[in-house]
């Protein structure tokens, strides 16, 4: 029942985009020309700290951007009529499932223009996509999350920034030293890392799947 | 007075944590010197505030499930006092860090955290004041304090135990309480926990009393 809801929320999200192309190519461009400002400012960064955090600045403000819609331009009309037909848990997690996608096409163009412009010197590529991977789920869901909390306090973009911004630290933190040892490529995969990070993705989408039910009612 | 012998506990500890924690002697550590008497108010500030934002959290969960707008209340007082005592805990900590490692403010997980925990809990005033119905205030700010909460427990901690840290009890550098502590400090200590927490849950029901006196005032007028 949850599993069927959850699919045809995400072709509804799916076919909105498909219609409204626009703002996925905002995103895109917003990413792309971060990026080459970036390059413009900067040129080649070789110190892999500097290269890293530049990195997951750039890739933490375009999430931030590409999901800070996606309850903030949904009319009210609108969502009353979705609760009507599905249940606000489906609602959640089909938002986080198709925030995730789309954020993973985010980094993976992120990481691809990234190390055009301002140069590759990742070591062990399996680790940082791994992390990558990690990294765009647990930012989907975390400001999935807070982005419901903002959209219901006046949809206003500077408070899905100050919500989102202290909470995210413990996630950047780790998704940082991992990159980082991805990138000097260090011998041994450092799995305790890896292991707070699934364990932090599975409390966040709990937590979410639990709190969501007590937003969405106005 | 039954209902208030923990008030006279916690004047009477603090009191003593005040007079026997600069009078007493202690022992002579290298670069701590007599500094270390801050641990005495320091770090009870912590305790306090780690209390009184689980007393917070478990107001706001109990909002979600009843919906009585005193869970409320008492859930923004207790985030407003863990804010003071929070506040009092960074202020002593720069105090003692400036004297001991040189710098008012060094990069360090223990630090970090704190500081996150102060802008999570400033986020959530700043929630607050954004919406105006009352009863849709409480509820999604009572969502914001849970998620919040636990994403700082994670912070605070999974993460200092990941990392080397300057901070006592940390990566290799003696707790106070394994190495350093004798037991004249140990005296002073425990009571100074007690007195303080007390201290700081007094303030806490002192506060919500005056808040449930403004809505009461609010709806006579």
């Amino acid at each position: 029942m949850l599993a069927k809801q959850i699919k045809y929320l995400i072709l509804k999200e799916l076919k909105l985009e498909m219609r409204n192309k626009y703002a996925l190519g905002g995103i895109l461009l917003y990413v792309v020309s971060t990026i080459f400002v970036s390059y413009l400012s900067f040129k080649k960064i070789v110190t892999p700290a500097t290269w890293n955090a530049l990195f997951w600045i750039i890739l933490l403000f375009a999430s931030i951007n590409a999901i800070a819609k996606s309850f903030i331009s949904e009319t009210k009309g609108k969502l009353l009529y979705m609760y009507t037909l599905a249940s606000p848990q489906a609602v959640i997690l089909s938002k986080i499932i198709y925030n995730s996608l789309l954020l993973l096409l985010l980094s993976g163009l992120c990481l691809l223009t990234y190390s055009l412009f301002v140069g590759y010197i990742i070591q062990d590529l399996p680790l940082f996509l791994i992390t990558l991977l990690l990294g765009s789920f647990g930012f989907s869901s975390l400001l999935t999350m807070v982005s419901a909390i903002a959209s219901k306090a006046g949809n206003n973009f500077t408070l899905m920034a100050i919500l989102s911004f202290p909470i995210i630290i413990p996630l950047l933190m780790i998704l940082i030293k991992l990159s980082k040892n991805a990138i000097d490529g260090l011998e041994r995969w450092d799995l305790n890392y890896l292991l707070v990070l699934m364990f932090l993705n599975v409390i966040i989408v709990a937590l979410s799947y639990l709190l969501f039910r007590y937003l969405w009612r106005d | 007075m039954k209902k208030n012998w923990w008030k006279i506990i916690a004047v009477v500890f603090v009191l003593y944590t005040l007079i026997a924690g600069f009078l007493i002697p202690v022992p002579a550590q290298a670069i701590l010197h007599e500094t270390i008497r801050n641990l005495y108010f320091h770090v009870p500030m912590w305790f306090s505030m780690m209390t009184i934002l689980f007393i917070s959290v478990w107001h706001s969960i109990k909002y979600l499930n009843k919906s009585d707008i005193q869970s409320d209340i008492i859930a923004t007082q207790a985030a407003h006092v863990g804010m003071l005592a929070g506040a009092l805990g960074l202020i002593t900590g720069s105090f003692w860090a400036k004297y001991t490692w040189g710098a008012w403010w060094v990069a360090d997980t223990k630090l970090n955290g704190a500081a996150i925990t102060m802008l999570i809990y400033l986020a959530y005033f700043v929630l607050r004041g954004s919406i105006d119905e009352e009863q849709k205030r409480a509820r999604i700010a009572a969502v914001y304090n849970i998620f919040a909460y636990v994403m700082l427990l994670v912070f605070l901690m999974v993460l200092p135990r990941m990392s080397d840290s300057l901070h006592p009890g940390n990566g290799g550098n003696p707790g106070f309480n394994k190495y350093d502590l004798d037991s004249n400090m140990r005296m002073v200590f425990y009571p100074a926990v007690i007195g303080w927490i007390l201290f700081t849950v007094w303030i806490f029901t002192l506060k919500v009393r005056i808040e449930k006196l403004k809505r009461k005032n609010l709806i006579d007028e």
